[in-house]
């Protein structure tokens, strides 16, 4: 089966966007994923052996945490996994201000450099 | 760096517009390469925040695997992501830093003031893992799109009549 890589992990997959794994369930498919390629595994695992837990596994359009049998979940060569790692944010609701303290706070150089930074172009400068 | 063309970069300011006072997001799609993110088009995302939406964004993971899925069948990849602050500055937050997880893509933020779109600013998240992460400064460079001297012409035509 097909597992698809997602852009921020193929620097441990030797650049492929799909690996190609034998197996038939979706746990023995990201054993031999991690078995071909180690480095993906302390990106894809905690240091408890569970997933993280902003990366999303995907059986088709299914969420392997929901799935009855999650892990133990059979599979075969026409089904596919999606590695998703989350995508969330938004502003605070403190206010620039209180932001920018915490981000200053937390990482002075580059806040700093934030909030001094000029950009090429905007619309609206 | 970020380039994308003219029509992408006003999608995304739009975008932010037509959802105030709640934030919009999205996927960027294109290709990645030399330290260069290229943007081929920008696919609108459901903010699936709708407890918290003036103030927090979240693409559903299934999406996200649609959006990628039908990225590879016309050969794009997720170069990065965009959303908008409403009323807000175009810098990231410390949610924005906490839940970003995609290294090497591009996190684009649009400030919309009362409605009306003002600065684009885009954040490369660097590092090589989740404990090293860290946004950067990224330049935007907006590709200004062509328009032919007969295009012109019959534009100006319309314009007189």
């Amino acid at each position: 089966m097909n597992i698809h890589i997602p852009t921020p992990l193929r620097v441990y997959s030797d650049k492929k966007d799909t690996v190609t794994v034998d197996a038939t369930t979706v746990g023995q498919a990201l054993d031999a994923l991690t078995a071909k390629h180690p480095e993906l595994k302390k990106h894809l695992y905690s240091d408890e052996g569970k997933l993280r837990s902003f990366v999303n596994v995907y059986l088709n359009d299914e969420d392997i945490r929901y799935l009855p049998e999650k892990e133990a979940t059979k599979v075969s060569d026409k089904d596919a996994l999606s590695i998703i790692p989350s995508i969330a944010g938004g502003c605070s609701p403190h206010g620039h201000t209180r932001f920018a303290g915490l981000a200053v706070q937390a990482h002075a150089p580059l806040a700093q450099e934030i909030i001094d930074a000029n950009f090429s172009r905007s619309r609206n400068e | 760096m970020l380039k994308l063309n003219e029509q992408v970069y006003d999608a995304i300011r739009r975008h932010g517009e037509e959802t105030y006072p709640h934030e919009c997001c999205g996927v960027l799609l294109g290709q990645s390469a030399e330290g260069v993110n290229s943007v081929e088009d920008a696919v609108r995302a459901g903010n699936t925040r709708t407890d918290s939406a003036h103030n927090r964004y979240h693409i559903s993971p299934q999406e996200l695997v649609k959006i990628q899925r039908q990225g590879r069948e016309r050969g794009l990849d997720i170069v990065g992501f965009y959303h908008s602050h409403p009323d807000h500055p175009a810098q990231w937050s410390p949610t924005d830093f906490a839940e970003a997880h995609w290294l090497g893509c591009s996190y684009v933020i649009t400030a919309v003031e009362k409605g009306a779109a003002r600065q684009t600013n885009s954040f490369l998240l660097q590092g090589m893992t989740e404990e090293d992460k860290s946004f950067a400064n990224e330049q935007i460079e907006v590709e200004r799109l062509q328009v032919a001297p007969v295009e012109i012409a019959e534009l100006e035509a319309e314009r007189c009549r």
